[in-house]
């Protein structure tokens, strides 16, 4: 049974069918699922979803399928962590890390959306899906696509880390890469979509596709005894994700499954291209477009499709944003593995560089739950780090040897 | 030789499904002027009730978004391809 009622633009709220539509005709605003919301409350209890089997589909009244859900029956909820260390070190009460560079089946929150996005690109008829990828999304694509039978087409920068390439060619699909940064993949692939009757997760299929984000906002309420919290900071690439968990907090509290969320969103990004950031702290009503130039990779899109509403959602919750140095996002990495034990990619150093930054100014405070997004796993982007983390000691295999070099 | 316009298939229905539409105007905003005229409707997609560029559509002279060139008064010239796209989402 399904409880959407078609799509509408964002901008002008036009409608259109529940096809494989993305952008409207009219204004070019991007295009969101609606939802029988009347319907779903009918239905839809915490008892329900609790009882369901732990994975993004527990939420499944509030994706944007026809039937049942068919791909990432594995993906998702991932650990909400309690982190006592690291809240000792930034000294605050209570802080938590969402960790999705645990997720299922290829260790970042991309594995969501993509379950989403192949469920409902099998249902519109495709037989072939593709993306354009920082890195994350393509291993996600290529591996739901590879337990799926799709066929897939992948295009990232020719310059991603070895990790995010080997991490999809693994899959074996058809990997392009483009001689370009993201925004130049992303304007090339718009135009491959609307030459190819391929499902373009998030060109022709996003959507869709965006909607998948929502469960890790689901997640962080469910996984705090039914309530949003006080502050989230989250990473900010295109800035749908932080639209997105905004919005899961406002759908569950419309559907009386947690009290009226009070929660701040803060975007994070780097330096080297903080689009929305910049926008956020100047008061700016435009965005402007730069060339990212960032160890941050996951992150750098110049030209962000989604960073009007992230804007948005951070004005309306009186959250903000910051932007921290290519220096600091390392830092950021090494504190959360010495303190929680996460190896988190650049992205999630990103946030925690950031998260420490505001609670250093005050603008967090000390004594209200925080929740830092940590989206993706350190094992691919390991050039990040690899020079600043030290050494093995090598030694001869034996007892002298050993006992020469190592500190007792 | 003119200019190059691909058109993107949001608005390929108010071309009569044409991709590509040559011109010879001389800058993004005489080129927006001149689509309208040559396909009624046209140019109030691509610009607000102000004549702004939409916010949500990337206008790209030869690869380079018109917004690190000079906006709309970006000059064009014989040879030149512009495209108009739609944002999309980040991946």
């Amino acid at each position: 049974m399904s409880y959407v009622k078609g799509l509408k633009c964002r901008e002008c709220g036009r409608e259109y069918p529940k096809e494989a539509l993305y952008v409207c005709e009219y204004c070019f605003g991007s295009l969101e699922v609606a939802y029988d919301y009347a319907k779903v409350a009918q239905h839809l209890t915490r008892e329900i979803i609790a009882g369901r089997p732990k994975n993004l589909w527990r939420y499944r009244e509030l994706l944007p399928l026809e039937g049942k859900p068919t791909d990432g029956l594995n993906s998702g909820f991932t650990p909400l962590i309690r982190a006592r260390n690291l809240a000792k070190v930034l000294g605050v009460r209570e802080l938590y890390i969402k960790d999705d560079s645990v997720c299922h089946p290829t260790l970042s929150f991309k594995d969501r959306v993509v379950a989403v996005a192949l469920s409902r690109a099998k249902e519109l008829g495709f037989d072939t899906v593709g993306c354009a990828s920082t890195g994350n999304l393509a291993n996600a694509v290529a591996a739901h696509a590879a337990i799926a039978g799709l066929k897939s087409r992948i295009f990232i920068p020719a310059d991603l880390e070895a990790g995010k390439v080997i991490g999809t060619l693994i899959y074996q699909p058809n990997l392009v890469a483009v001689e370009g940064n993201y925004d130049e993949v992303n304007r090339l692939c718009s135009e491959i979509a609307g030459k190819y009757k391929w499902a373009f997760v998030n060109v022709n299929i996003r959507p869709y596709y965006a909607e998948g984000s929502k469960t890790y906002g689901f997640e962080i309420a469910e996984q705090l005894g039914w309530k949003a919290p006080d502050h989230v900071i989250v990473p900010c690439a295109g800035g749908s994700l932080l639209t997105k968990i905004w919005k899961a907090f406002k759908e569950f509290h419309k559907l009386g499954l947690i009290p009226r969320p009070k929660t701040k969103m803060y975007a994070a990004q780097a330096e080297g291209c903080s689009p929305i950031v910049t926008a956020i702290k100047e008061r700016s009503e435009i965005i402007k477009p730069v060339k990212p130039k960032t160890i941050a990779k996951s992150l750098a899109i110049g030209n962000p499709a989604d960073g009007y509403y992230a804007l948005e959602a951070v004005r309306e919750t009186g959250g903000w944003g910051e932007a921290v140095s290519d220096e600091e996002i390392v830092e950021g990495i090494k504190l959360l593995a010495a303190t929680e034990g996460i190896f988190t990619e650049t992205a999630g150093g990103v946030t925690v560089a950031v998260a420490r930054k505001l609670i250093k100014q005050g603008v967090i405070p000390k004594n209200e739950s925080i929740v830092i997004a940590v989206t993706g796993n350190g094992l691919k982007t390991q050039e990040a780090v690899r020079d600043e983390i030290g050494q093995p000691v090598t030694i001869k295999p034996n007892l002298k040897s050993f006992e020469e070099v190592v500190d007792l | 030789m003119s200019v190059k316009v691909r058109i993107p298939q949001p608005l390929q229905k108010l071309t009569g499904g044409k991709e590509l539409v040559e011109t010879s105007a001389v800058s993004v905003k005489a080129l927006i002027a001149e689509l309208g005229e040559k396909f009624p409707g046209l140019s109030e997609r691509i610009c607000d009730e102000q004549g702004r560029i939409r916010r949500f559509i990337n206008i790209y002279v030869n690869e380079e978004d018109v917004r690190f060139l000079r906006g709309d008064a970006t000059a064009l010239k014989a040879g030149d391809e512009v495209s108009i796209i739609p944002a999309i989402a980040g991946g």
